[in-house]
This record gives C-alpha cells, sequence and structure tokens, in this order.
C-alpha cells in the first residue's frame, strides 16, 4: 500500500509539472498584453520579453487623447449600445423561451424547426442585406441600428434558456392555475422570480455581446468612426500607418476591454455548461 | 388551411362576404373594436398595394430596365444624368412587398376563421366576447402569442427578410460588374452555381480547395480540441491534485478574454519579425525567421494549433462536470478485471463523455466550419494567392464569403457560397442528430 502511494506522488508530480508547463503557455500572451499596456517604448513589439521601462501614460493617452482615437467616446457608444441591448434581448430571450417551454400552441414546433433551420445559415451571409434594410428605415451606421441588430435576432438563441425553464417544477403552475391566475400573471409573478440564475444569464451574455463582435458593427458602421465600437475602434489602431505609434495604446484599450469580459465570463461559466450539456442529459 | 376553407363553405353570406371585405362579420356581430381594426387593416393594405405594392412585385420580373447614363435634354440644350432603375432597391422593395402580403393573407385567413366561429357561437346563442374580454385573452390563454409578438417582428424583419433577399441574390450577376446605382442586375438562374461547382472556372478553382481546407480545418479543431480538452480535464481532475480551482480559471482566462482582443495579440506575437521569431533567432533554435502565418502549410497548422488555446479551455469547461459525474464503479470494477487506464479511458471515459456531449460536438463542428474570428484575426485568410478568387490559402468558405461581401462587392457570389454552406451544414446536422438519437434510443449508459 505504501509503495502505491510513493509511486502515485511521483505521478502527481509529473502531472504539476505539465499542468504549470501549459498554465504558463496560456498564460503568457495574456502576460504579455499586460506587460505590452505598461511599455515605455513604442512599437509593435520588441526582441525582448520584458518591457525596458515601464509607464501609466499609455493609459491615459488612450482616455485624454482624443485627436486621432476617441477611444472615451467608442466605450461610451459601446457601454450604451450594450445596456439597451442586454434590455431588450434578455426581455426577447425570456418571452421566447418561456413560450417554448411552457406554453403549447398549434405553430410551437413549426417554429422552432424555423428557428433550428435559421441557425444553420452562416449567421453573417446576410449582413449587407441588413444593412440595405437598415438603409430603407434610413437608420444605418447609426448606433440604433447596432442595438436593433443585436437585439432583433436574439430570440432565435433561446435554447439555453429554454432548458432552464424545462427544469422549473410545473406544480407550481398547476397551482397557480387552479387558484384563476392567468398564465401571464404566473409568468411574472411566479417563473420569472424563481429565474434569476437564467435572467442573471442572459442579462450577462448578452451584454457582452456588442464588446465582443466585430463583424456585424464593421458592416453596419462603414467609416462613420463616431459611432466605432471597442472592437473596431481597437483594430483600427492596428492598421499599417497606426501600429507603430498605437500598439502600446491598443494594449491597454485591449486590457480595460477585457476585464469586465473576463469578470463576466468567469462569474457566469456555470450556466454555459449547463446550457450546452443540459439539454443532452435530458435527452 | 381547412379551416379557412371550411369557413366559406359552410359560413352564411355575412361571413362569405367578410372574406372580401374584412371585419364585416365582427362588425354587424357586435365586436365592432374589432373588426374595425380588421378593416382598417386591409384598407391599409389595399392602399399600399396600389399605390406601391403591385408596381414593385411587378418589376421584380426583370429588376429594371433603364440603365443610368447621360441623356440629351433639347430644352437645355446639353446631357443630362437620367437617374434609371436601381435593381437592388427594386429586389428589396419586391421583397418587403411580399412579406407583406404574405402578412396580410395570414391576418385574412386569422379573420376568416374567426368570422365562421363568432357565426356559430351566436348560432349557439352565446353572447360574443367583448373587446375588453378578448384583449384579456392576450395575457392568458393566448399568452404566447403576446410573448412572441416583438421577438418574432425582429426576427422576421432583420434575419428572414435579409435572407431572402440574399437567398434571391444568388439567383442573380449582381457582382463588381452589376452594381447599383450605376449598373442594372438581373436574374441569371442557377449560372452562380453552375460557376461555383464546375471545376474549370476561377470560382470552382478557388471553391473546392477553399472547401477542402475548411472540411479539413474542422475535423481537425473539433477533434482535437475535444480529445486534449477532456485529457486536460481529467488531469486537472486527478485524485491529489490540489488548486484545481486555480489551474482552471488560468485555462478559463484565455476563453474570458474577447477573442478580438487575444487574437490580435497572437498574430503580433507569431509576425515574421515577431518576439516569438526573435526569441527564436537569438535562442539560436533557427537561422531565419519562421514564416508561421506566411507560408501556407505552417499557417495552416498555426491556426489550428492557436485555436488549441481558445478550444482547449472550452472543451474542460464542459466535461469537468461530466467527468465527475462517472460512477466511481465503473472504475473500480474494470480494475478489478487487470483494465490498463487507457483501456479505462476508450472503454469508460470517453463513451460516456461522449454520449452526454454528442450534440455539443455537433454544434462545434458547424460552428467550426463557420468560425470567422480565428482565421480573419490571424491571418486574414493569407497568405494570399493568384490561384484563388479573392481568396488566401487558409481563408474558409465563410471567411470567404465575408471578403467577396465587404471587398470586392460580388454579392452574387458570396450568397451562393453562403447558401451552400448552409446546405453542408444541415447535411452534416441531420446524419449527426439521426446518429445521435439512434444513439440516444438505446440502452441507457452504464
Amino acid at each position: 500500500m505504501k509503495k502505491m502511494s510513493s509511486r502515485r506522488k511521483a505521478v502527481n508530480a509529473v502531472v504539476y509539472v505539465f499542468l504549470s508547463v501549459l498554465a504558463l503557455i496560456w498564460i503568457l500572451p495574456i502576460l504579455w498584453v499586460i506587460l505590452t499596456s505598461f511599455r515605455e517604448e513604442t512599437g509593435s513589439f520588441t526582441p525582448y520579453f520584458l518591457p525596458k521601462g515601464y509607464t501609466i501614460n499609455n493609459y491615459i493617452n488612450l482616455l485624454t487623447d482624443n485627436t486621432t482615437f476617441d477611444f472615451t467616446r467608442w466605450f461610451s457608444n459601446t457601454l450604451l449600445v450594450s445596456v439597451v441591448t442586454c434590455i431588450t434581448s434578455t426581455f426577447f430571450v425570456l418571452s421566447v423561451s418561456y413560450t417554448m417551454s411552457r406554453l403549447r400552441f398549434r405553430s410551437r414546433k413549426p417554429l422552432m424547426n424555423i428557428a433550428l433551420i435559421l441557425g444553420m445559415f452562416p449567421g453573417f451571409m446576410s449582413m449587407i442585406a441588413v444593412y440595405y434594410v437598415l438603409k430603407a428605415f434610413g437608420i444605418e451606421q447609426s448606433l440604433l441600428a447596432l442595438i436593433l441588430v443585436y437585439s432583433a435576432g436574439t430570440g432565435l438563441g433561446f435554447y439555453v434558456a429554454k432548458g432552464f425553464f424545462d427544469t422549473v417544477p410545473r406544480a407550481l403552475d398547476e397551482a397557480a392555475m387552479l387558484d384563476g391566475a392567468s398564465r401571464g400573471r404566473i409568468f411574472w409573478k411566479i417563473t420569472l422570480p424563481m429565474s434569476k440564475p437564467i435572467i442573471i444569464y442572459t442579462l450577462l451574455t448578452s451584454f457582452t455581446a456588442p464588446w465582443i463582435d466585430y463583424i456585424f458593427a464593421s458592416v453596419i458602421m462603414g467609416d462613420n468612426y463616431e459611432n466605432y465600437t471597442v472592437a473596431l475602434g481597437l483594430f483600427k489602431m492596428l492598421e499599417k500607418e497606426f501600429i507603430h505609434n498605437y500598439y502600446t495604446q491598443f494594449a491597454a484599450g485591449a486590457v480595460i476591454v477585457s476585464i469586465p469580459i473576463a469578470i463576466l465570463f468567469i462569474s457566469t461559466q456555470k450556466f454555459y455548461v449547463g446550457g450546452v450539456t443540459g439539454g443532452s442529459v435530458k435527452g | 388551411m381547412k379551416q379557412f376553407f371550411n369557413a366559406f363553405i359552410k359560413g352564411d353570406l355575412l361571413t362569405r362576404l367578410s372574406f372580401f371585405i374584412l371585419g364585416l362579420s365582427n362588425i354587424f356581430r357586435g365586436q365592432i373594436i374589432k373588426g374595425l381594426l380588421f378593416l382598417s387593416t386591409e384598407i391599409a393594405y389595399l392602399y399600399y398595394m396600389f399605390s406601391y405594392g403591385f408596381s414593385a412585385i411587378g418589376k421584380l420580373r426583370n429588376l429594371g430596365t433603364v440603365k443610368q447614363g447621360w441623356v440629351y435634354d433639347e430644352n437645355r440644350g446639353i446631357d443630362v444624368l437620367q437617374p434609371g432603375d436601381n435593381s437592388m432597391l427594386i429586389l428589396l422593395y419586391g421583397v418587403f412587398a411580399i412579406f407583406i402580403t404574405i402578412a396580410f393573407l395570414m391576418i385574412l385567413k386569422s379573420s376568416a376563421t374567426q368570422a365562421f366561429e363568432l357565426e356559430k357561437e351566436i348560432r349557439r346563442g352565446k353572447k360574443p366576447l367583448s373587446f375588453y374580454k378578448e384583449i384579456a385573452q392576450y395575457t392568458d390563454s393566448k399568452l404566447h402569442r403576446t410573448l412572441l409578438f416583438l421577438p418574432v417582428i425582429g426576427v422576421v424583419v432583420l434575419t428572414v427578410l435579409p435572407l431572402v433577399f440574399m437567398i434571391l441574390i444568388a439567383f442573380t450577376n449582381f457582382d463588381r460588374d452589376h452594381q447599383p446605382p450605376g449598373n442594372l442586375f438581373t436574374w441569371v438562374g442557377l449560372e452562380n452555381f453552375k460557376a461555383m461547382l464546375s471545376s474549370g472556372s476561377t470560382l470552382g478553382k478557388t471553391f473546392f480547395p477553399v472547401l477542402g481546407w475548411t472540411l479539413v480545418w474542422a475535423t481537425l479543431a473539433t477533434s482535437l480540441n475535444y480529445i486534449l480538452g477532456m485529457l486536460l480535464a481529467m488531469l486537472i481532475n486527478k485524485k491529489g491534485i490540489r488548486i484545481k480551482g486555480f489551474y482552471r480559471t488560468i485555462f478559463i482566462l484565455s476563453i474570458a478574454i474577447p477573442q478580438f482582443v487575444s487574437l490580435l495579440v497572437m498574430r503580433n506575437i507569431l509576425d515574421d519579425d515577431g518576439p516569438l521569431n526573435v526569441l527564436l533567432q537569438k535562442a539560436g533554435f533557427v537561422t531565419e525567421y519562421v514564416p508561421f502565418l506566411t507560408d501556407t502549410t505552417l499557417a495552416r497548422i498555426t491556426v489550428i494549433i492557436i485555436n488549441l488555446w481558445i478550444g482547449i479551455p472550452y472543451t474542460m469547461l464542459i466535461t469537468t462536470g461530466i467527468l465527475m459525474n462517472i460512477p466511481e464503479d465503473l472504475y473500480e470494477s474494470a480494475r478489478i478485471d487487470g483494465a490498463t487506464p487507457v483501456t479505462q479511458y476508450f472503454r469508460i471515459t470517453l463513451p460516456y463523455v461522449f454520449f452526454v456531449t454528442a450534440p455539443y460536438l455537433i454544434t462545434q463542428f458547424i460552428g467550426n466550419i463557420n468560425n470567422f474570428n480565428i482565421i480573419y484575426f490571424l491571418t486574414r485568410g493569407g497568405p494570399a494567392t493568384l490561384d484563388y478568387y479573392q481568396a488566401g490559402k487558409t481563408d474558409l468558405l465563410v471567411t470567404w464569403l465575408y471578403k467577396l461581401t465587404v471587398g470586392s462587392k460580388d454579392y452574387s457570389y458570396a450568397s451562393t457560397i453562403g447558401i451552400l454552406v448552409f446546405v453542408i451544414s444541415a447535411v452534416f446536422s441531420l446524419i449527426a442528430y439521426r446518429r445521435t438519437s439512434s444513439y440516444k434510443n438505446e440502452e441507457e449508459f452504464g
């Protein structure tokens, strides 16, 4: 028995070393951005890993110098878009998922199949058509357009929340129905208050979407720099004529954007896992 | 549909009339507000159709005939720019009109069947529902309509309508040489598909290699991420390993930060003159720079490896919980039977995890076929090549589609690719779902 445990110790030591090496590989690029954001020397990269001098000017310039790149404006654009998107799309997602999970009506199955089929088209295949539709309404290149694009289709992504509603016990609904409560009342007063986790999950995921999207924002905004989001703006900083002078500021911006997004993701990961595997476990 | 015709055949005169004058039955049978709503919808629809709709649909036939150009104006004695038809707008408004007509037909159907229901109710001697009561139904037995109304409108206007528009464009010649308002484009039938799928044309010479690489990429990226991610989860889950939470958080960090940040940074690190190359040269491993992103084969390997950096933590995240759910006695009895750890992995762990995550794998595979970020941010599809039309050697079908849309404005080719990608995704998911459902119908695992 003793021999066994010393062998296990040896194996575990190997595992520790292996995991630590892997962890280092995984953390290095992240560490590199953070170091770059404090680097004193400009340039898109240095031939050495640790910067020669450290400064917080990259952050200060990024936030105060608006002559070439108006990062604060892009930041507030993104914040505005994501707050509004977050509210509307949470409303959409919860409505659709509750309907599909709890209510029974004739077109339920067909609608769910249509959602499945629509999901198989490449997401941005029709983005140029979306642009023209928005143009027909006269709102192309505006933040409103971006909000509409981010929220309008969210009803299709109801699977995770539906999976959650499927697990909320029905006994309460039935009891309330016997007491004469309408279905609308049950939704508002009984199911929603019991669904805090999924509401938070939906709020947070729809809040992050505008921060990390590049494709739709790039097509809809075109060259309207005023209404850029952070993703577009930071990408712009890496263009050939800017990259040398602005790379360290890009890194600072990347750090500023990444911190809240990373915190949100880490705090919602367990819902994400449940959403991906939940449906299959139940069959 | 049956109800609809039934209502016409069996209904009385008033019911039949309300097929043509919407809401008539409601108005004369005590549901005045509802009847007026139906009626005003019809008037609005007819007004729209006669002033715009019919001509919009009519023009769909050839998408415009008058080309923009200079025409001599006799009165003024100079050439004047004649505006001409805009095929793009004609197509868009035509699709609008068709959508509005479909919506109207649905209202018509609902109004007709309701008129018949109302007639029957009255014959049975019941009082028609008051408007207020009917509204109240929308928070109860018709709650699904209330809840779905806005989301469905959103999806129809900004997903379905653009999609239909785009699918139609695949059957036109709306490419860089036929850009409105200067030029007209028109229907060409299946020409784009023929060009795309024939091995002789430049498009075909691009499509098949890009498709091949897309499938190789999706297969490798999905399977490697899956297997290696599961192994990582197993290592962290291993008995006796402490600070599990610490390791997990580090790996999860890489998926928690936005991809445009991590991938753009990676691109920089891997650049020909980037820090990695400088380090390798300084350390004397290589004499010249390694073309991580500029050599075809190496770039393809690089994107797969970088994708591991993002993908392994995902699989780890998903499988950690599942691994912990595997009943311990399965392993114990396997050990008693003398099974090696490798056998245990292939006979117990892999089948168990696979059973639970099969749908996840399918969505991952389709997600990888459509994986825009990693390719676009890392290589932008490069290295560029003249063998391909507007595509580079690491371009996937979707990044090629993006380039054709945003870059060269070959919309007709782009939407042809979009439809083909849809067909590929649909075929794969159909096969996979059928396989897994038969799998599911078998005895539950364990």
